[in-house]
Order: structure tokens, then C-alpha cells, then sequence
């Protein structure tokens, strides 16, 4: 049970990682943009892959009517992520203690990991519902409105995994290393549920 | 089943083995009719770099042309001495000060030897450097933004020719007169040149780390014509060597009269001693006037300062310091190897080329082995000095490059070839011809202590038949050699802009990844940029009117302005708020007695506009910058003199 107990607070450090490192990015490739443009999506707010290129991805989506990128202040999930997520990180850390001194069992692993869980997908939801309203909410009077072939407004919203071609810009979204080290330490959590619940049968065995 | 499979793996095995051996032919065929590894060693496919760069000087267009090796591409015509309508160098407000000279505004000079900066003899990549030959002047060039960063005039000289060779550590960029003058100048019969003439070898420090020119001395010459120069390295470092020819000190058809003597000299220098000798107070502070133009990169700006004074040394006040080696036939290229032992005088009206030694020289000079001396300066053996003669059985030698493995490549101008010899045994290995006419040579790093070989350029003066004919008039062609090998190989051959002279080239990698992008608007410090388009406004100051305008992407702010006056004098500043690579904005206003300008992303420029008509004026950007770039106009509405029309600007209503 030590061990799982040491696995879950690990797993719950992880998290911490987010303070430091990208959670997402989104890249924009195009011919002329040999180098691509990108934005890294920390928790606390967007920041561009190079120096300019918030700049410059604002310039471009100027043409098609986007509004500009969102500054940290301009959103409330920026403030309110670094304290979700430190948060969890405490709350792992803490149950992960508890149990090491056997004052909670291994099912707190696994609730936590469902907290996590419904956590990271209203997230998902949040920024999906953010890239739906920043790529289809359209100024009026952009300089290209363009449409799909059935005659709908065309739509600029980035592909919230994976690569989508949006004009003559490649788009691909997909997480950084803040991302995988929560996911990791998401994996780890559930793993210390599973070592932790062998280790109880282990002792009912014994 | 087994056996099937030993089948096809021996059928691979054969058709590896054909195929080799065809691959083996391929390389070995170099005189096949078609040359076909000629084509691929030059090739450089769609989307790959070059090796190389090379820096071309441009001759009579006054500039300096970038070139890719072994490609041969242009990537760039850097404006030095010239106006430059392209960009609005020399026309902008911020540019004119870099064309100021004693004789007042400049607009063009002839550009001849261009050479990077050095740190221990090897090539650091931080500047480059190139003469104007007629005007006489010394420009600095930035190697990250490839632009002219300085230009200093020389005075006391004429006819810049032996310029701008750097020593070592770029501790000196050295500039020698071919024409010798009187210094002072004053009025006086031509014909009384001998004996009154000078020529002035100009010693012009390089402060290390911004790169500011200053003219540490000139040591004051007999008249002769001091045709080239190269600096000692290695054991030889502290030394210049300069040809000279009119000896003679004909002042009327030198072409004649300067060809009478069968030795002319390389004037051996000692400037470490000189500086010592100025650093310790020596020299006479003579009054002059010269233009000192720097550009500041913070302010986009260049200013001039005009010099009043310069430090002159006499050669005779300083013993030790100057010497002459007896050089057969007026010769002209005076290159030093990459050891610094040999000092090799191209005798260009001679068959032969003269190698010094500098072991023997410094033996000489020892000795005291003296053969008299010319104005008090000791003149040295010509068998003494003597390292060898390369017989080479081309005519009219010129100039010589290293490849850094014991080999030399000389051209021959009369005989239109590149002979290839070695250093020590003075032997012939190659010869190939050039088309037609060749000046100098380059060869990458070939001027140097640590030469980079690979190629080496052949810069033509005559093109004739080589390419489409366009009229009388034609851009000079250049050749490109393969020199890894014990033969040379001609590669490719392409015409180049203006008459490059001389060229440097230098690795791709120790430039390309410093070049500059874009200029930084947070570090622009000129004084009429903006920081952004909301700042931008219409000032008037009496008939003054200054625009602070902003481009970007795609529109000036403003783009409407109304007020200006029939006589008003209106000045466009231009700020590029782009901070992307490759987006320039260009500015053009309808009717001005200037250039566009080309304006860089953070930078900033000013055009000065004087309408002369009532109307309403469209102005626009000249860089097809966006899909919305033909919509990236404006209008400025000039009324009459007396007009009360109230100053006003927009942009959007």
C-alpha cells in the first residue's frame, strides 16, 4: 500500500508540470509559412511557439474576420485553471499521504481520478466550445467571406485534435508536454488504485 | 523454395554489382560530351541552399552583390555607394548622410575588393569591407542585416585602389592610393609631379566591437601608383605589402611612360612599428576634411560627422618600418599565402610570376643587404628576397588565390586562363581557360590563413559571345571551377552584375543562421516612429508637415489626409509594424522627386514629398505585401497656398 500511496502522489505532482509547460498547441502551416506559426495554450493563458506569431495569427485572421487571440484577462478559464488544477494537485497529494498512514483506503485513488477525469473533459468542452465560437463567430464585415460549397458561412474552427486544413493553412492541434505529464500522472493515479487494491487482496490472501 | 530464394538474392547481388560499376563510370567520365557531373556539382535543387556564399563587388554600380556558391544565384544587391531607388538608399531622409563626402553629396562610386572580417587570420563573419575607388572611401557592412553600416572618406587620396584589405584580427582596414597627388592638395603645375607628388597608404582601425572605422595614420609615400595590397599573416603578421608601378612618376601617358622601368617594388610595411611609434606620440597632425557616415540600426538613421584632422607619418621618421622588394614588370595583384611566408607579385606585363620570401626578407633586412634606396627608403635585393618564379607560360598575370593545400590559382588577364601551380616547387599542375578576359579570383576563405577551397570564381571583364546578346552593353560573365580535385573543372558559368572586381565568399553556415529576420519595433528608437497605428497623426510646423504614418497588413493609417498646402514641404515617416519575416511595405506618392522607399518590418523611413500642384494625390505601397495588397492606397488632398482647410487625417472614417 506505501507503494501505490508514493505512486499516487507522484501522479498528482505531475500535475504541477502544467506551471511550467504548454498544456496544447496549435500549429498553422501554410506554403508561405515554411517555419509554421503556433500558439502554446498554458493554463494561465497564450502564448505564441516564437515571439511574433501571436501577432502575425492575429494579422492573418484579420482577412477572415476571427476575433483577435484572447489576452489571459480576457478569459475567466485562465484564472480559474491554475487553481483547478493546483487544487487537484493538493487534493492528490494529500490523499496520497492519508493512505501512506493508512488513514484512507485506495478507493480515494479512484475517486480522484473520476474528479480528474469529468474535470479534463469539461475542459475539453470548454475550449471546444471556445474554438467553435472563435472560428465560426465571424465579423460581419470581414475582408473574405467564404462559403462551403452548400452555401454555409465557411468555418475557421481549429481541429481540436489532430490536422484539419483550414484554407491554405495546415492547422494541427495536439498536446504538449504540461499535457502528457498530467496525463501521465492521470495514469499513475489509476495505477495506484489497481497496485493499491492487489495489495489489499494480497493481505485478505495472507 | 530455399534455392529460389538464393536465386533472387543472387540477381540482386548482380544488379547491385551493375549498377555500381555504372555509377563508378558516371564519376570518372568528366570529359564525356555531355559532362553530366559537371551539371550536378553545380546543381542545387528547388528548396536546397548553397555551400557558399559569395560576396561580389559590383564596379562601376557602386555596390555589392551576394551571390550562392556553387549555385551561382544572386540573392542580394547590397547598396554601398550608390543610390539605390530600390530600397531608398541614398534618397530616404534616414540614407542621404551615408553619401556625404567633402565634395558634398556623392551619389555613386566604383566598388572594387570587398573582404570579410577576420579573427586570427580566419574569417569571423561579423562585417564586411569594400573600397570606393573614386571617390576615396572605406564601407563597413553589417553581415546580419546586409546592410552599409559606415562609410568613411579617405583623405589625402585618389584613385583608392590598393583597399580594403583587413589585417588578422581586423585590427586595421587598410586603404592605399593608386593615384599619388599633392598633400595637400593646392595648385600647382601638373608637370612638377615628381618629387612633389605623395601617395598616402591610410591605416584605418576597426573598433572591435561595433565596428567603428577611424583612421589610426597615413604614412606618406614617394608618388609612385600603389595598385594593390595584402595584409602578412601568420609569421608575416604585422606587415602590409603593396605593388606599385609608375615608379617611373610619369604624370602624362602613363601608359608609356610608367612601363619604362623593368623593376617596380612591393613596399614591404611595418605597421606594428608605426603604431608603436604613433602610440607613443610620433606623426604630424595635418588639417583635412572627410566624411564619416555611420548608420544606427536602433534609430534606422545615419549621420555625418566631418573629420578635420588627420594623423600623417613620414616614412623616414621611422626606421625599420618601410621597405621595397624589386618586382619585376608593374606588376598588380600582391597576395600573401595562407602561411604568410610567400608574397607573390603578379607582374602583369610579364609571362613570369615573383614569389617573395618573407624568411629571406626579414634575412635581408637583417643584413642591412641593401641595393640603394628611393627617397630614403631602403631598397632590398631583388635576388635576396627571391623565393622562386613560377613559369608559367600564361601572359599578363594578375591576381592569385589559396586553396589551402599548397596549391595557388593565378589568372592570367592577356591569356584569358587560371593556372593552378604549387607553392615551394613553383610547378604548373593545371590550366584551364576562362571566357574572356580575367580579372580577379576567388576562392572561399582564399585570402585568409584558413582557406575553405572547393570553388573558385573566375571574374571575367570581357562576356562577348557567352549569352544571349543584349546590345553593346553587357553584365560581365564569371566562371565557377571545381578544385577539389588535382584538375580543376569548369562547373558553370553566369553573368554578374556591374564589374565585380574582387570577391569574398565564405561557408554557409557561418552567416545564415545570424541573418536578421525583421528589426524589432520595441528596439526602434527613430525619432518619428510610432508604436503603433493608433499614435499615428499629421503634424505641421510652419511649411513643414510631418506624417507619422503606419503599414501594415494591409493599410496605412492614415490613409486620408487633408491640409497640405501647394509649397508645404511634406515628409512620410514609415513605420513597418509587420514582425514577420519577409513582409516589407513599400511607400510611393504620385508625382515625388524621389524614390519609394522599401521599408522592413519594425523599421522606419521617411520620403520627402513637395506637391506643386492643387489636386488630390493617391499614394500607395510598391510590395505586393498581402492578397489585399492593390487595396493598400491612400489619398492626400492639396489645396492652394491660402487655403484654410483645417489639417486633417483618418483612417476608415
Amino acid at each position: 500500500m506505501k507503494k501505490a500511496s508514493i505512486i499516487m502522489i507522484i501522479g498528482s505532482l505531475l500535475l504541477l508540470g502544467l506551471f511550467i509547460y504548454p498544456l496544447w498547441n496549435i500549429q498553422l502551416g501554410a506554403p508561405q509559412y515554411p517555419e509554421p506559426l503556433g500558439m502554446n495554450i498554458y493554463i494561465n493563458g497564450i502564448k505564441g511557439q516564437s515571439e511574433f506569431d501571436i501577432q502575425n495569427i492575429d494579422g492573418l485572421n484579420h482577412y477572415i474576420g476571427m476575433k483577435t487571440l484572447p489576452k489571459s484577462s480576457d478569459m475567466w478559464e485562465f484564472s480559474v485553471f491554475p487553481i483547478v488544477i493546483g487544487s487537484m494537485a493538493a487534493l492528490g497529494v494529500i490523499i496520497g499521504l492519508l493512505s501512506f498512514f493508512k488513514k484512507v483506503s485506495h478507493r480515494w485513488f479512484l475517486g480522484w481520478f473520476i474528479l480528474m477525469t469529468v474535470l479534463g473533459i469539461l475542459g475539453m468542452y470548454d475550449f471546444n466550445a471556445w474554438m467553435v465560437d472563435y472560428g465560426t463567430n465571424l465579423d460581419p464585415n470581414a475582408i473574405m467571406k467564404l462559403q462551403n460549397p452548400d452555401g454555409t458561412p465557411m468555418s475557421y474552427k481549429p481541429p481540436l485534435l489532430g490536422h484539419k486544413k483550414l484554407l491554405n493553412f495546415d492547422a494541427y492541434s495536439y498536446p504538449r508536454l504540461g499535457g502528457y505529464l498530467m496525463g501521465l500522472g492521470m495514469l499513475l493515479t489509476l495505477t495506484a488504485f489497481f497496485i493499491g487494491k492487489r495489495s489489499k487482496k494480497n493481505v485478505y490472501e495472507k | 523454395m530455399k534455392t529460389y530464394k538464393i536465386h533472387i538474392l543472387s540477381i540482386i547481388g548482380v544488379l547491385a554489382l551493375l549498377t555500381s560499376c555504372g555509377n563508378n563510370n558516371g564519376k570518372n567520365s568528366s570529359n564525356g560530351a555531355l559532362n553530366s557531373s559537371a551539371a550536378e556539382k553545380m546543381y542545387v535543387a528547388p528548396g536546397e541552399q548553397d555551400d557558399y556564399y559569395a560576396f561580389m563587388s559590383g564596379g562601376y554600380s557602386g555596390n555589392l552583390t551576394v551571390y550562392g556558391l556553387p549555385s551561382g544565384r544572386m540573392f542580394k544587391e547590397i547598396p554601398v555607394f550608390s543610390q539605390f531607388p530600390t530600397s531608398g538608399y541614398g534618397y530616404s531622409e534616414e540614407t542621404k548622410p551615408m553619401l556625404n563626402t567633402s565634395h558634398g553629396f556623392v551619389p555613386w562610386d566604383d566598388s572594387h575588393h570587398p573582404d570579410i572580417s577576420q579573427t586570427n587570420g580566419e574569417l569571423d563573419g561579423r562585417w564586411i569591407f569594400i573600397n570606393g575607388n573614386n571617390t576615396p572611401r572605406i564601407a563597413r557592412i553589417s553581415l546580419s542585416t546586409f546592410e552599409t553600416e559606415e562609410i568613411i572618406e579617405v583623405p589625402n587620396s585618389a584613385g583608392n585602389h590598393s583597399s580594403s584589405f583587413i589585417t588578422e584580427n581586423t585590427e586595421y582596414v587598410v586603404a592605399g592610393t593608386r593615384f599619388s597627388v599633392p598633400i595637400p592638395q593646392r595648385d600647382m603645375a601638373i608637370s612638377d609631379y615628381k618629387e612633389n607628388f605623395k601617395g598616402s597608404l591610410s591605416f584605418i582601425s576597426v573598433d572591435p566591437e561595433h565596428g567603428h572605422m577611424d583612421i589610426k595614420f597615413q604614412l606618406l609615400m614617394p608618388g609612385f601608383n600603389y595598385d594593390l595590397s595584402h595584409p602578412g599573416r601568420g609569421k608575416s603578421h604585422g606587415w602590409f605589402f603593396f605593388t606599385t608601378y609608375n615608379t617611373e612618376e610619369a604624370h602624362t601617358l602613363q601608359e608609356v611612360n610608367s612601363s619604362q622601368n623593368d623593376k617596380d617594388f612591393i613596399a614591404a610595411v611595418n605597421w606594428k612599428k608605426i603604431e608603436e611609434y604613433v602610440n607613443n606620440g610620433g606623426g604630424t597632425k595635418m588639417p583635412a576634411n572627410y566624411a564619416h557616415n555611420i548608420y544606427d540600426e536602433s534609430t534606422h538613421m545615419a549621420t555625418t560627422t566631418m573629420k578635420k584632422e588627420v594623423l600623417t607619418v613620414d616614412p623616414l621618421k621611422v626606421p625599420g618600418a618601410v621597405y621595397f622588394l624589386p618586382t619585376p614588370k608593374s606588376p598588380h595583384g600582391c597576395d600573401v599565402d595562407p602561411s604568410g611566408e610567400y608574397i607573390i607579385g603578379n607582374g602583369k606585363l610579364s609571362a613570369d610570376l615573383t614569389v617573395h620570401s618573407f624568411d629571406n626578407m626579414i634575412a635581408a633586412i637583417e643584413a642591412e643587404k641593401f641595393d640603394g634606396e628611393a627617397y630614403g627608403i631602403p631598397i632590398l635585393k631583388f635576388e635576396d628576397v627571391l623565393a622562386g618564379t613560377v613559369k608559367s607560360g600564361g601572359l599578363g598575370p594578375l591576381h592569385t588565390e589559396f586553396d589551402g593545400k599548397g596549391n595557388a590559382y593565378t589568372t592570367f588577364f592577356i591569356s584569358s586562363e587560371v593556372v593552378k601551380w604549387k607553392l615551394g616547387t613553383w610547378e604548373v599542375v593545371d590550366r584551364k581557360p576562362t571566357y574572356y578576359s580575367v580579372g580577379h579570383i576567388m576562392i572561399p576563405g582564399g585570402n585568409s590563413r584558413k582557406p575553405f577551397g572547393g570553388y573558385a570564381v573566375a571574374l571575367n571583364k570581357i562576356t562577348k559571345d557567352r549569352y544571349l546578346p543584349v546590345g553593346p552593353e553587357m553584365e560581365h560573365s564569371a566562371q565557377i571551377y571545381d578544385i577539389s580535385g588535382e584538375k580543376m573543372e569548369l562547373i558553370y558559368d553566369f553573368p554578374t552584375h556591374g564589374e565585380p572586381h574582387y570577391a569574398a565568399g565564405c561557408p554557409a553556415e557561418l552567416l545564415a543562421p545570424k541573418a536578421k529576420k525583421i528589426y524589432r519595433l520595441d528596439e526602434n528608437k527613430h525619432p518619428y516612429a510610432i508604436n503603433n497605428p493608433g499614435e499615428a497623426k499629421v503634424v505641421r510646423e510652419g511649411n513643414n508637415v510631418h506624417i507619422y504614418m503606419s503599414t501594415i497588413r494591409s493599410h496605412f493609417t492614415p490613409d486620408n489626409i487633408e491640409g497640405i498646402k501647394v509649397g508645404d514641404k511634406v515628409y512620410f515617416h514609415v513605420t513597418n509594424h509587420e514582425q514577420d519575416f519577409d513582409v516589407p511595405h513599400g511607400f510611393a506618392m504620385i508625382g515625388q522627386n524621389t524614390s519609394e522607399l522599401l521599408i522592413m518590418p519594425g523599421q522606419t523611413k521617411t520620403s520627402v514629398w513637395e506637391p506643386k500642384q492643387v489636386g488630390v494625390w493617391p499614394f500607395y505601397c510598391t510590395d505586393f505585401c498581402s492578397a489585399l495588397h492593390q487595396e493598400m492606397q491612400g489619398y492626400v488632398r492639396v489645396s492652394p497656398a491660402n487655403s484654410n482647410i483645417e489639417l486633417s487625417w483618418s483612417l476608415g472614417d
